[in-house]
Parts: structure tokens; sequence; C-alpha cells
């Protein structure tokens, strides 16, 4: 394999390897919480849908505002399983204590009014119809995203919207999905969302505590796997189309490509990628809303890996793991609340105010983003070399470009 | 003791009484047991009798008759009107108005039933039709609304003929027209006020037709009766459910029932015994077709052609299922379908205006929401995801301006420049800060913006809580302007439109007869070009996005008059604000007005036609929005020109 | 000899300004073609329209032996069929070194699966290619620390590598310094013995260098057509454009 003779996916490979191992020594010796290992399994996931962010932003440029909400289908696609399947086993459970053995379709009925009771309703929607499969389901993980990604992005790239533009339409399309989940009649609970996730059926008898290693290794093989994936994709001629795309669309065209092609495949790969992400992460945080679907989510997504440094893999990584387990630190109370005398400056207060006063001074001074420094540590600047993709962006960008 | 004296007490107060007993007394005296023990038919020979009296205190009596204060002192078989007060009741005399005290054994309170009261009742909005006190007039009217019936017709009309007060003589014809369409004795005289009634769309014409046309679902075998008056026949599945069709039936004796599952249940559990039904096991009995079985066996029944359960077709063999007017009268009911059509698609038409000035507000809001944006994004090319925290900021101006100041009205004065002020300022603040600095790099200035949207939000959380802030609007801007009974808008959104129609004025004539708006318009058409030209793009920028932003800030305090004031209120708006100058075309100010009112009438539209779900309606529009930009990517107003790319 | 490439009644209109104006022009394979105007005579719109940058409002643009309509097709489709074009400002990706921008260019399958699955370097051809554009040292510095000429040279490279049998080359000589304009026009020549190649010009003493067929255009539409010296006798030519100040750059 000469893909991990490149240091990077050999360096991410192994610390990757040392966290999972580490966090499992530890979490066996009982000196990590179950949280904290959940918690590092959350943010590989947010890891793996950062490097297919990067993919589709850093490499191809296109600034999505909406793989969170792929990531979010892939969740609820999981979570319908895993509800469903649930709540039956405890309907069945009740049901056998009736007079008479329930059927299937009484099991349906009681699981039906168990789920979709807080929304008015007691039957399960059209889109539960195969629900009860898991198989259906882990396909729906991709399949959703995928699809979904094909018919938005065939219909933006066909007719070239390009730039802040294609920005802004995929928030817009991320903001519609999160407005249509908040119904209630959406078929998928409203603003209740989708929960008791980490408890995963046929598996009752383990305790939390395993379940979150469990979801530890799967979400660290599939971050490994899909590292390796990307960074097969970017090397040699199609990473090159793809950079080549993100500085000059217009050039690459009259090369004979067919960008729009390119586009679409990047932007559909990437959206299954976080279909797979978001079904690895929901279990391990329990609960699913429309909230986690609202643009905001996909707006830190961006932040994520424009601090990390796009266009550069490792960087999503780095950006995704620090910004969302300092984020953690912060919001939980982790960090020392400073005492100004008059004022106490309470971190759960003040750290949004700080990312986002964070975020600007990087895009101020380092557009590059911590992979950026990591680069300028790693090997000094040679003449002509404009990094992965600074050089080139603003050429591009200079070009005023508008639709 | 006491009570000695109080014996004293009336036994000198009877013959005061007797001896000069007032005309309403003597009418009552003439048979005190009619009024004692007064039934629905003989109270009207009492009624006939106080009425020939024409006593000025009638109307207070008949009042305190129907509201049960009438008491019969019965040593003495005196009407007084009474209040019980502990062990003793106040008299009031009826004719002269005198007060006397009697002990609460000597006096009988008269408690006339509902029917007596009716009628009662009955006369005495005859009085009160005419009553001298206008509000008093007016209850009269309503109560007639409630409680109409034939004989309220002629005292109504009567009471119109000398009716002073144009406004209530108004109501009375009204609602003469109304009762006259339901009770008058005369069908033709009916048709003709039914026919008058087309005319209006007020709720209770509406609710006079619906309950000519009032009907109910009855079930016949082989046709309806000559005597009902059918308003349609109805055939199971298409016209109504089978299962309610079917019910229909059962509850008319015609068939019975089909066995539900929940009584096969019943029987089927009733009749476990030692774990089995009929001699099969309960265990077994785990699917539907078991169920049946184990029922079958029980009942010794074999299922129907069509299945166990199942509403078997052959019951309708024969039957007729229609609708019957409750009015006998098919002249009546079919000039009243009529009236009610030509009512329904005036209402519409109603409803229609009424929908396109919910539309044309909305645009406004969004229109002054968006326009400083278009401007920003036209002249700079920048997306500042930070313009709704400038609204958010404005709005939150207008907060803490009213804090300040008690006077709705002043501070809504104050607060309009201040917010544009302020707002302007953290805009060329941004500008200077940011947005200068990431020039040429517009999917990072989209993130820088976000970065400030983000610290901003939770800075006014910190500052002013999460909590929504109320932002009161001054009392003449309170209440609607109603136009009809479909037609109505507050008086608030009408400000709100004003306040869009000085902003659109006052930047058309900025950008057309100013100096600064030239060089904006050159700025915008081709930045190189105008900078060669001597003029200064740094300085066009900042004067613009102050603008832009100021304007967002005069919006703020527009949207928080009628929404919440909140941290996350700017969050709802950037997205629909890009939405409208997107679909508007870049750049062009005409071109937003007419993204606000595409988008605007869309949205209220999708409501209009889906009214329970406001979120539906933002997410088709939205879908919208995305489908309408494959067709004309650069907006209603395209930017001109070989640059325009 | 059948036409390589035959443009036929093309008229372009821009917000009511008629870039091109039934514009007719036909070039056969061999051939060298100097293409020169005026501003706003509408080159640029021309080679747009050629490209499939821009439609039309009317008329054809036929291709090769099939007469293929390129107005229906798109640019990647165009340049698959073998029309290269080289812009006037030098649009190299400039982030990529030299080589991965001429593999970019190499002629072969331009899909995105094949080119995700069949990874072959051709470094030969690629070796090949930067000598011929004098190259050969830079192949691994990015494109973007290149010198103007360099860079000038290098999307001429590409434009060889994609084999086109059709080039268009706008202002190549722009910003050049002799020795550079010198060595362009050499490989100018070169490419044109196999193919057919169009360039765009303002400047006459490079057309000169060519020595070939010229085509004035003005206001959109063929004002003469011939040798140099055919048309620089051409009064109207003189009249329209050489006795203009030629001095600043095209639009």
């Amino acid at each position: 394999m000469t893909l991990l003779r490149i240091p990077h996916v050999a360096t991410v490979l192994v610390c990757l390897a040392i966290v999972t191992i580490g966090a499992t020594v530890l979490a066996e010796a009982g000196l990590v919480s179950t949280s904290f290992v959940k918690t590092l399994g959350k943010t590989l996931c947010l890891c793996l849908v950062a490097v297919a962010m990067d993919l589709v932003w850093g490499y191809t440029g296109i600034l999505s505002l909406g793989h969170m909400a792929f990531f979010g289908i892939g969740g609820y696609s999981i979570g319908m399983w895993l509800m469903r399947a649930r709540t039956e086993g405890i309907v069945a459970t009740q049901l056998e204590r009736a007079a008479l053995p329930p059927t299937p379709a009484e099991i349906d009925q009681a699981a039906a009014l168990q789920i979709f009771g807080v929304v008015g309703s007691d039957e399960f929607p059209w889109m539960w119809a195969f629900s009860d499969v898991l198989f259906v389901q882990l396909l729906a993980v991709v399949a959703v995203p995928g699809l979904l990604a094909l018919v938005f992005g065939w219909l933006a790239f066909r007719s070239r919207v390009t730039g802040v533009y294609l920005s802004i339409l995929t928030q817009a399309g991320t903001l519609a999905l999160s407005l249509w989940l908040f119904q209630n009649d959406s078929g998928l609970r409203g603003n209740n969302g989708l929960s008791g996730l980490q408890n995963i059926p046929g598996a009752e008898g383990v305790p939390q505590s395993t379940v979150s290693l469990w979801f530890l290794w799967a979400s660290a093989v599939a971050l490994g796997l899909t590292y390796v994936l990307a960074a097969w994709v970017v090397t040699d001629r199609f990473g090159s189309v793809l950079r080549a795309i993100r500085d000059d669309e217009t050039r690459v065209r009259f090369l004979g490509y067919n960008v729009e092609a390119y586009k679409l495949a990047v932007f559909t790969g990437t959206a299954m990628l976080a279909g797979i992400a978001g079904a690895l992460y929901y279990p391990q945080a329990g609960i699913i809303n429309p909230a986690e679907i609202a643009p905001i989510a996909s707006i830190y997504l961006a932040v994520w890996v424009a601090i990390g440094g796009r266009g550069r893999l490792y960087g999503a990584i780095l950006g995704a793991a620090a910004v969302s387990l300092l984020s953690s630190w912060f919001t939980g109370g982790g960090a020392p609340d400073i005492d100004l005398g008059i004022y106490t400056v309470l971190w759960t207060d003040w750290w949004l105010v700080l990312l986002g006063f964070g975020f600007v001074a990087v895009t101020l001074f380092a557009p590059e983003g911590i992979g950026g420094l990591f680069d300028r540590i790693a090997r000094p600047k040679r003449v002509g070399d404009l990094g992965p993709d600074a050089g080139a962006l603003r050429q591009e960008e200079a070009r005023g470009e508008k639709v | 003791m006491l009570r000695i004296l109080l014996l004293l007490v009336v036994f000198f107060a009877t013959p005061l009484v007797a001896q000069t007993y007032g005309p309403l007394q003597t009418a009552l005296q003439a048979q005190p047991e009619l009024v004692e023990r007064a039934s629905r038919r003989s109270v009207g020979e009492v009624l006939d009798r106080l009425a020939e009296t024409g006593a000025p205190n009638l109307q207070a009596f008949l009042e305190a008759w129907t509201d049960r204060r009438v008491v019969l002192l019965e040593a003495e078989g005196t009407f007084f009107i009474g209040a019980r007060d502990g062990d003793t009741y106040q008299l009031t005399d009826i004719d002269t108005g005198q007060t006397s005290v009697a002990p609460r054994d000597a006096v009988k309170e008269l408690r006339p039933n509902a029917g007596v009261r009716r009628v009662i009742g009955t006369a005495l909005i005859e009085f009160q039709l005419s009553d001298p006190r206008r509000e008093a007039r007016i209850a009269a009217l309503t109560a007639l609304e409630r409680n109409g019936s034939a004989a309220l017709l002629e005292p109504l009309r009567t009471s119109m003929t000398d009716e002073a007060d144009a406004e209530v003589a108004a109501m009375k014809s009204a609602l003469e027209r109304r009762l006259t369409a339901r009770f008058d004795p005369d069908p033709s005289a009916r048709i003709t006020a039914i026919q008058a009634l087309s005319d209006s769309i007020t709720i209770e014409d509406r609710a006079t037709l619906s309950r000519i046309l009032a009907s109910s679902l009855v079930v016949a075998q082989s046709a309806p009766p000559e005597s009902d008056n059918v308003a349609r026949v109805l055939t199971p599945i298409d016209d109504l459910p089978l299962a309610q069709a079917h019910a229909l039936l059962v509850d008319a004796g015609l068939t019975e029932a089909p066995i539900t599952r929940e009584d096969r249940d019943t029987a089927l559990i009733a009749a476990i015994e030692n774990d089995t039904v009929a001699g099969i096991p309960v265990t077994s009995l785990d699917n539907e077709d078991a169920r049946w079985a184990a029922y079958g066996a029980l009942t010794n029944t074999a299922p129907a052609l069509e299945g166990w359960g199942a509403i078997p077709m052959s019951d309708f063999e024969g039957i007729v299922i229609y609708e019957r007017y409750a009015e006998p009268n098919a002249e009546i009911t079919q000039a009243a379908e009529i009236a009610s059509a030509a009512v329904e698609t005036r209402l519409a038409l109603h409803q229609t205006a009424d929908l396109g000035l919910d539309a044309l507000s909305l645009a406004s809001i969004y229109f002054l929401a968006a326009v400083g944006l278009a401007v920003t994004f036209g002249v700079m090319g920048v997306i500042n995801m930070a313009h709704g925290e400038f609204i958010m900021i404005g709005a939150y101006t207008g907060y803490v301006v009213q804090t300040i100041i008690p006077d709705y009205t002043v501070s809504l004065i104050v607060a309009l420049p201040l917010a544009f002020v302020v707002a302007g300022a953290a805009g060329v603040a941004l500008e200077r800060l940011v947005i200068r600095h990431l020039m040429h790099r517009p999917l990072e200035t989209l993130l820088a913006t976000f970065g400030i949207s983000i610290a901003l939000q939770q800075i006014a959380k910190n500052i002013f809580g999460t909590q929504a802030r109320p932002l009161t609007s001054p009392d003449w801007l309170a209440g609607s302007w109603v136009i009809s009974d479909a037609i109505s808008i507050s008086w608030i959104r009408v400000a709100i439109f004003l306040l869009a129609l000085v902003f659109l004025t006052a930047i058309v004539l900025v950008l057309k007869r100013t100096r600064l708006g030239l060089e904006v318009r050159a700025v915008t058409q081709n930045p190189g070009m105008a900078a060669s030209m001597g003029i200064d793009p740094g300085r066009i920028g900042m004067l613009t996005f102050g603008l832009g932003s100021g304007i967002a800030g005069v919006a703020g305090v527009a949207i928080g008059l009628y929404a919440q004031v909140t941290s996350e209120m700017g969050a709802g708006y950037i997205v629909q604000s890009f939405m409208t100058v997107v679909v508007g075309g870049v750049g062009s100010v005409i071109g937003t007005l007419a993204g606000a009112g595409l988008i605007g009438g869309m949205q209220k539209g999708i409501e209009f036609l889906n009214p329970s779900n406001t979120l539906a309606a933002q997410t088709y529009m939205i879908l919208f929005v995305i489908a309408f930009i494959q067709f004309r990517p650069r907006g209603i107003v395209p930017q001109k020109g070989r640059f325009a790319k | 000899m059948s036409a390589l490439l035959e443009v036929s009644g093309v008229t372009k209109t821009f917000d009511g300004f008629r870039a091109i104006d039934n514009l007719s022009f036909s070039i056969s394979e061999p051939e060298m073609r100097a293409v020169i105007g005026p501003n706003g005579a509408g080159k640029t719109t021309f080679m747009d329209i050629v490209t499939g940058k821009t439609r039309p409002d009317t008329g054809t643009v036929r291709w090769g032996e099939t007469s293929t309509d390129l107005t229906r097709l798109s640019e990647a489709r165009i340049a698959r069929l073998g029309l290269g074009r080289k812009f006037q400002k030098p649009t190299v990706f400039e982030d990529q070194t030299v080589r991965e921008n001429l593999r970019l260019a190499l002629k072969g399958a331009r899909g995105p699966v094949p080119v995700l699955f069949k990874r072959r370097a051709r470094a030969d051809q690629i070796a090949a290619l930067a000598d011929q554009v004098g190259l050969s040292d830079a192949l691994n510095i990015k494109s973007g620390a290149l010198s103007h000429g360099q860079k000038q040279w290098l999307e001429i490279g590409m434009l060889l590598a994609q084999e086109p049998r059709l080039l268009l080359v706008d202002e190549p000589a722009a910003g050049m310094t002799t020795a550079e304009r010198e060595k362009t026009t050499a490989m100018l020549v070169e490419a044109a013995k196999t193919r057919a190649v169009v360039v765009v010009e303002h400047d006459m003493e490079f057309v000169r260098r060519l020595n070939c067929r010229v085509t004035v255009l003005h206001e959109g539409r063929v004002l003469a057509e011939g040798s140099l010296d055919h048309v620089t006798a051409n009064p109207q030519v003189i009249d329209v454009y050489l006795g203009r100040d030629e001095g600043d750059s095209n639009a």
C-alpha cells in the first residue's frame, strides 16, 4: 500500500490507534468515564464528517452549508430502526401480560402509539415502512443523503451556481429540511426528535460502558478507512482535477473535463460519508432532533475545517477534534471562570463569543489554519511554495467570482 | 321581642300599601295567583294587563321578574322587588320605589321557570328595544341575535320606526333581515330577505344562511318521503366513509353492526377456560386468523362473504342515504343555497384581498430586512452573514430606548434614528476591521461574518438574557384597520409598509440623485473602472456598509414592534433576506422589492393553502426559490452588461 | 480541402449591444490564421462562441467531417472534440506543479470514474511536452512560481498535450520579452504544421512574424481577409483599425 507511505496518512492512523487503544485500556481500568469515551467516539465521528467537508470544500471549492444535514439524515435513518426495534421490544413485553398473546399488528399499533403519541398520531408514517428492517435503514444511511445530494447538486451545478450563491443555496436547503422536520406531521416526531438511541436492541444486557467502547472502535475504524479513502481520492489525477476545479473551473472545462460530473460525484460521495458519520454519532449521543440539522451546525462544520486548515485532510481532523473537544470543555464547565471583580466571565456564556471572534482572527491572520502552522514547522517555506491551497484560492477569489 | 316588633312594622305597613296600590300592583292583583304560579301559557295574560298600564316602572319590574328578584309578601298578597339580606328582605315597591324591610318568614320568593322567563324576556326585549339608553338597545339586539324567534320579529319591526340613532337603526334593520329570513311566516318575505343576505359577508349573516341550510344525515328505505326537503343523496365510499355510512344504517335499525376486533377479543377473553378458548390453546391466538377461527368456533358462526369483521355491501341495497334540510320549504333552502354560493364567492374575494394585504406587509418586512443586504452585496460583492445581527442590534436599541423613555411614542421616534446610527456604526466597524482585510475572498468573508454573527448573538444573550424582550408599540398603533369582516390589517403592519415605502424612496433617491449614489452605482457596475476614475472604493464600501447596516437596524425596530426581540431574531431573517436578494437580482433595489414581493406573496399563498402549518410554508417557499434560481439564475432584475458574469 | 471549422451567420447581442453581427469564418486543417481587430471588434466573443462559453442568438458553428453543431454542446464536450483554447491572461493552476498541470491536460479519458481508477504516470509524454515548451527543469515546481513567459509556455504545452485539431490562442505575446516572443512564434508555427491554429492578436509585429492569412474583425463583422500586406492596404481597414491608437490592450 503506497498510501500508507504518505506521512500524514501513517501519522493519522497511528494516532487513531493510540487514542482508541489507550481509551479502551483506560476505560477497562476504570480510569476514564463512559461519558468521556462517548465524547471521544462522537468527536471521531465529527472528524469523519469534517474530512468529508474538507473534500468538498477544501479540495473542490464547494462551500457546502448542508453537510451536517446529511449527517443528521444518517442519524435519523439509523435512529428510526433503533427506536422502533427497542419500542417494539418494550411493548411486546408489556403485552405479554394481556389476556391474549399479542398479534404482530397489535405490537405495531402499540409501538406506533408509544412513539408517535407525543405528536398526536397512532400509526407509523410512510417513511417508517421499512424501519423494522435493519438492512434497509442501513442502506438509507447512505442512500438518502446520497440521493438528496444528487438531486440538489444536479440542479445547482447544472445551472452553474457557484461561490457564495451555492453556499447560500445549500444553507437554504438545510433550513428548509430542518423547518420541515420541526413539524409534528413530518413523520419524524417533530421537535421531539428520536430518543433512547443509546440502547442497542439485542444488546440490552450489555452495559453502556461496553457499548460506548464498541462505538468508539466503530467510529475509529470508519474514520481510518475514510481517511485512507480520501487520501487515495485526492492523490493522483482525480485530486488534481478537484483542486483545478476549485481554483478555476472555467479553465478545467476548456481542458475537456465535465466539471459538473466531478462536483456532483464529490458532493454526493461526501454526503454519503456524512450520513455514515451521523449514523455512528447519534447512537452515542442518544438523541437526535431537528435543531441538530439547523444551518448553524453546518456552519460550525465549516468553521472547524477552516480552523484546522482546509485543503489538508489532517487539517480537517485537527480542527474538528480541537474545536469540538474545547467546546465541550468550555461549555461543560471544565474551564475555570474568570473573576474580574465587578464581573465574572462564565465560560459557558462566553465560549461562543470567544469561538466567534477567534474564528474571525483565524480567517484574518492565519487563513491556512492550524494545519498551515504545522506545515510551516514541518517544512520551511520554499520559494514559490504557496502551500496546498492558499495561493490558488486567492487567485480564484481575486477574480471576483459571481454567478 | 324583635319578632313582635317586626310584625308590628308589617302590620302598620300593610294598610298603607292597600290603600294606595300603584298601577302595576293593581294589574298584578287582578289575578295574583297567575303571577304567583306563573305558567308559560298563562303569563301572557298578566303581561298584557301590565302592558296596558303603560307604567314607567314596567321594564324594571319585568327585568326583576326574569332575574327572579320579585317576591310575594304573603300576609298581604302584594308583590315587591326584594333582595335578601341575612334574616330580612329589603323590599322595593314596584310602583313607587319606596323601600321597606320584612322578616324572612313573611316573604315568598317567586321562582318563575325557564319557559316563563323566556316569555317575560320576550316581552322585556320589546321594551328594551325602545329603551332610551343606547347601550340597553344594543344589548337587547345582541340578546335577540342569540335567541331570535318568530315572536320577536314584530316587536323588532315596531321598534325600528322610531329609532333615532342611525347606527342602531342600521343594526336593527340588519337583524330584522336576518330574523325575517329565518322566522317570517310568509315564505316569499323570507326568500326576499335571503336574497338580500347574499350581498353581505358579515359573520352573523353567514351564520343565518347556514342555520337555514342546517341539515342532517338520514337513512330511508327505497326513496326519501315526499315531505322531506332533500339536500342531496349520498353514495357510501364516494361521499362518506363506508364505516360511517354503515353506522347510520345500524343506528336506523336496518342492519346489525359488524363484529369488531374489540368485540371478538372481549368474547374470546370472556371464554378463556384453563388457557383454552373453545378448545383452542390461548398461546396460539397470536395472529388475526387464529383469533377469528377461535371466535368462529366459539360462536359457531361462519364469516360473512367478505370475511370477518367486514362491512357487507349488500346491506346498502335498496337503501338511500341523504342529507335532509331542517327547513321543510324547498324554495327557501334553494334561495339560501344560491345566496350562500354568492356569499362564498364574495367572501373568497375579500379573503384574497386580505391575503394580498398580508402578503404586502410581509413583503415590506422582507424588503426592509433585505434591502441593506442588497446594497452591500451589490456594491461590495460581500455576503454579510452578520446582517441579521444588525437587525437584532436595532431591535435591542429600540428596547433599551424604551426602558429609558417611558412614553412609547417618543421612544419610538427616538429609537428609529438611533437604531440606524447604532447598527450603522456597527456595520462601519465590521467593514473597517474585518471585511476590508478580506477583499476578494468572498467565501472567507462569508465565514468571518459568521464568526461575528455567532459572537454578537451570544453577547446579546449574555447582556439581555434568553428571555424575549417586548417592544411595545404606542397606543395609536394598537389594533387593526378593519375594512370588512374578512379584510383587516393591524396598524403596525400599515406603519411598517409606510416605513418600507419611505426607505424605498429614500434609497432610490440617494442612488439616482446624489453624487454618493452615482459613485455607488459606478462601483457596483465596474469597480476597477470606478477606482481609475478617482472614486475611492474603500470610502464607498464603508459608506454603503454603514447605510445597509443602518437600514437593518431600522428594520429591527419595525420587526420588534410586532414580533419578540430575542438574540436569535436576526438569524431567522438572514436566509429569507438572502433569498429575497438572490431572487430579486443582486445589486438592484427594485429587484429586492420584486424579490420581497414574490417571496412574501408566495409564503402567504402557501400558508393560505395550508393554514395549519407555517413551517411547511417556509419549507416549500425555500424549495420554490431553489427551483426559481434554476430558471432565472440572475434574479428577476438581472444586472446588465458584459461584466455581469 | 474541407473546412475544419465553419462559422456562418452568427449574431450575438448583449443587452442591445451587437457584439457579433452576422459573422462568417472558416478554417481548414492544417492552417495558421491571425484574427485582428480594434477594441470591441468581437474577437473575444467570437472565441467564446466557438468554444461554447457563449451561445449565439442565431447562426451555426460546424465542426469537422461530421459537421457537428458546436452551439449545442458544452465547453467540455467541445474541448474533447479537439478544440483547445488559450486565454489572454495565462491561466495555469498555480497551486499545482508543472507536471500536474501537464498531466491534467494530457489527452485521455476525462470522466470521473476512469480518472479515479486509471492511474498511469505517463512520465515519458510529460517529459517530451516539457521539453517542447522548455520547462524540463521546472517539472516539480508549482506553476505559480513560474515567470509570466513560462506560464504562457506551460499553457501552450497544456494545449499541445490535449492534442487538439484546432488551437485558439488569445494574445500569446502579451507582456513577453522579445526573446520570449520569438520562442512563442516558433512554437505556434511548429504547431500549425499539423493542425489549425487561430491566433487573436493585437500586436501587428507579432502577426507579421507569423506570416499567415489574416482576418480583420470590426464591429462584429469580417472587414477584410487575406495576407497581412493585402489587408493593411485595404482603405477601410486603415480607417477603422490602423488609424487608431494601438497602445491600449484588448478588452
